[in-house]
């Protein structure tokens, strides 16, 4: 092993560096992430990473972070985020008791009051500030398709020179821009201007091969027959037309479920009864339970 | 070491790119494969191109993967480019040129002028312009798939002209008001203004938006004649509220026409729109559709409409099971049939009995007059 030491973005050289120091935090990424995760790091771009809801999306940006020794600055998107909830709010209760108590002491010079009411102590740094501030670090956006169209705009001027104007106090700029990784569901199309100042991944439900060693690498007491039994469900789970399909998320969760309840192997009861923990939603689990998805005993023949 | 088996068609038999030599010839390369992209209807314009040959300087341009990967993240813009893309690539480093997409050809759906006075349709014999109000009247109420092109084109013109409310919903966002809930920054900005002295509080409370409309017109074989009314009604929908519209077309798949129909002129729209629908007069698979449409999120909390007669193909026990989640996720489920309109219609397909239990308003929508009491629904006049 490597005499471990701080790792920054420009140290990693190669794609293929980068995916072993990802594999070392037991994420299993495949040539394309790690290929776009490296020049992400490398170019000082945004990544803006789509696909399936649990395919290891929110998962890289903390991985990343834990590679990086970096803080993981996260920002949840929702419908109407605006400047004051992303990138600093002032403090007014403190502002207003500076107010009161210079008042009370007789100060009446409003230029001076202002200076001081508008003084960096009273500044509250949100996600977005708190980024730009702290170095290194990982800034999470996640789900932005959830956000509005303001807040896509009020992204784009950060993101486009890492620098944040307070008109009370001047611009505050990160020296070196903070690794951001946005994730998006794809339940709306992100805004083209958005797109375009970030590197744009796919992340597709892993293949057979890589769902097995996936489970294998980060449960490391599951035995190989029931990690090979849990992707050969999902894998046909994700093909037959449920509401929901299952992520990888979801797949770890249900081999992490079957796994406390003692199961070496897959086997139909016990399938059923940790079903909530891949299938989330009543009409899926009345489709596979109703056509004996795990009803047989050699489970491969029907679904 | 498991991290470096590529589980993406990668293009692993493709030759270096010809020319990769030199840093001009590898700009020249570059800049004719996101020409060829361009062609092909991937956003891959000039600074896209840039930042193609910037992420190529931190890999090797010499090495078709590598190529392949960075082209991949910097030229595309949405998943729907990938299988573009991909062909592209082949085609391109392959040796081959990428020729224009096959589009199937699709015909703008016209209509050949209905004899009328089929059964059911009112007054049909009756001369169109006998005099212009009760013309406009009896226009109003005859059914679009009776009309002739003169009356069509009238009745097109009016579709154009339709101006359609909306319900309002709450925002997540905060507008100044006289009360709610305390404003800091406007309570701040009013007590510095006054040299210290808080004398007034500011409150602000949560704006209002115009509420989401989902439309979703089923443009399989049996909707034929209305399809393109319904189009235009969706045009009209766009129009009035641009960021707060979603138009759907259902066939044997879920095409978003959102974008088509932002043209202003209705006729340009229309042939987006046209152009963008892939199975037109099909079959319809509407449970599927639904799904689909509930896969994108757009209907939450949003009045969903569909325009169909509900002559599903597909299994209907699934069709009510979607319909079911759809009326617990949309705001409203409105369902507009053209055949209600007629005399003693009785909802009786299969389809449309599976879904009816799930729809809060079932109106007709086959004449003017029933879109514009559509309309009015839209706007939040419930019956």
């Amino acid at each position: 092993m490597v005499l471990r030491r701080t790792i920054r973005p420009a140290d990693v050289d190669s794609p293929g560096q980068l995916g072993e120091l990802l594999d070392r935090q037991a994420y299993l990424a495949d040539e394309g992430l790690a290929t776009v995760a490296f020049l992400a790091l490398r170019m000082g771009r945004p990544l803006l990473l789509e696909g399936a809801a649990g395919a290891g999306k929110t998962e890289l940006a903390r991985t990343l972070a834990a590679v990086l020794e970096a803080p993981l600055i996260r920002l949840q998107c929702y419908e109407g985020l605006d400047g004051p909830q992303v990138l600093y709010d002032w403090d007014f209760a403190r502002q207003l008791l500076h107010l009161k108590a210079a008042e009370a002491g007789g100060v009446t010079d409003a230029a001076r009051l202002e200076g001081e009411v508008y003084d960096r102590r009273f500044l509250i740094a949100r996600p977005l500030l708190k980024a730009v501030e702290t170095q290194p670090s990982v800034l999470l956006i996640d789900e932005i398709d959830r956000a509005d169209v303001e807040f896509e705009a009020i992204l784009l001027e950060v993101l486009s020179d890492f620098a944040i104007s307070i008109p009370e106090l001047g611009t505050i700029r990160a020296e070196t821009p903070p690794v951001v990784v946005l994730t998006s569901n794809r339940t709306r199309e992100v805004h083209d201007a958005l797109k375009r100042r970030c590197l744009y991944h796919w992340l597709e439900h892993p293949s057979f091969d890589r769902e097995v060693a996936i489970l294998l690498r980060r449960l490391p007491t599951c035995s190989e027959t029931l990690a090979e039994q849990v992707a050969g469900a999902t894998g046909r789970l994700r093909r037959a037309g449920l509401v929901k399909p299952p992520g990888i998320a979801e797949s770890l969760d249900w081999t992490e479920a079957l796994m406390t309840l003692g199961a070496r192997e897959l086997d139909p009861d016990l399938a059923a009864a940790t079903l909530g923990a891949l299938l989330k939603h009543r009409e899926d689990h009345e489709a596979v339970l109703g056509n004996g998805f795990f009803g047989d005993p050699h489970g491969e023949s029907r679904g | 070491m498991v991290s470096h088996v590529a589980d993406i068609r990668p293009p692993g038999e493709i030759p270096p790119p010809p020319g990769a030599g030199t840093a001009r010839d590898l700009v020249a390369v570059m800049t004719g494969f996101a020409r060829t992209l361009r062609a092909a209807g991937v956003p891959a314009d000039h600074e896209r191109t840039q930042s193609l040959l910037r992420a190529l300087s931190h890999l090797d341009a010499a090495r078709p993967r590598d190529v392949y990967w960075a082209g991949r993240f910097t030229l595309c813009a949405s998943a729907d480019d990938l299988p573009r893309y991909d062909r592209v690539f082949h085609a391109y480093f392959g040796g081959l040129r990428a020729g224009r997409p096959r589009r199937a050809a699709i015909t703008v759906v016209r209509y050949t002028a209905v004899p009328s006075g089929a059964p059911g349709g009112e007054g049909g014999d009756r001369p169109v312009r006998a005099a212009g109000a009760s013309a406009a009247e009896v226009l109003r109420h005859r059914d679009v798939a009776k009309m002739t092109g003169a009356e069509l084109a009238e009745v097109r013109r009016l579709l154009a002209l339709l101006e359609v409310g909306r319900e309002r919903r709450r925002s997540r966002r905060f507008g100044p008001s006289h009360r709610g809930r305390l404003d800091g920054g406007a309570t701040i900005r009013e007590t510095l203004r006054r040299g210290g002295e808080t004398a007034r509080l500011r409150y602000r409370t949560h704006r209002t938006r115009p509420r989401r409309v989902v439309l979703l017109v089923d443009v399989s074989g049996s909707m034929t004649p209305y399809a393109d009314t319904l189009l235009r009604l969706g045009h009209a929908l766009v129009r009035s509220e641009p960021r707060a519209t979603e138009v759907f077309s259902a066939g044997t798949r879920l095409t978003r026409l959102t974008a088509e129909l932002r043209h202003r002129d209705p006729s340009t729209a229309m042939d987006a729109a046209s152009r963008a629908i892939p199975d037109w007069s099909g079959g319809t698979r509407l449970g599927e559709e639904i799904g689909r449409l509930l896969e994108t999120n757009d209907a939450e909390g949003a009045v969903v409409v569909i325009a169909s007669d509900g002559w599903e193909r597909g299994d209907v026990s699934l069709l009510g099971a979607r319909m079911a989640r759809l009326s617990r996720t949309a705001h409203r489920v409105i369902w507009v049939n053209p055949h209600k309109g007629q005399e003693g219609y009785q909802p009786l397909t299969a389809g449309m009995r599976a879904a009816l239990p799930y729809v809060d308003d079932f109106v007709a929508g086959h004449s003017l007059a029933a879109f514009a009491d559509l309309a009015g629904l839209l706007g939040g006049a419930h019956a």
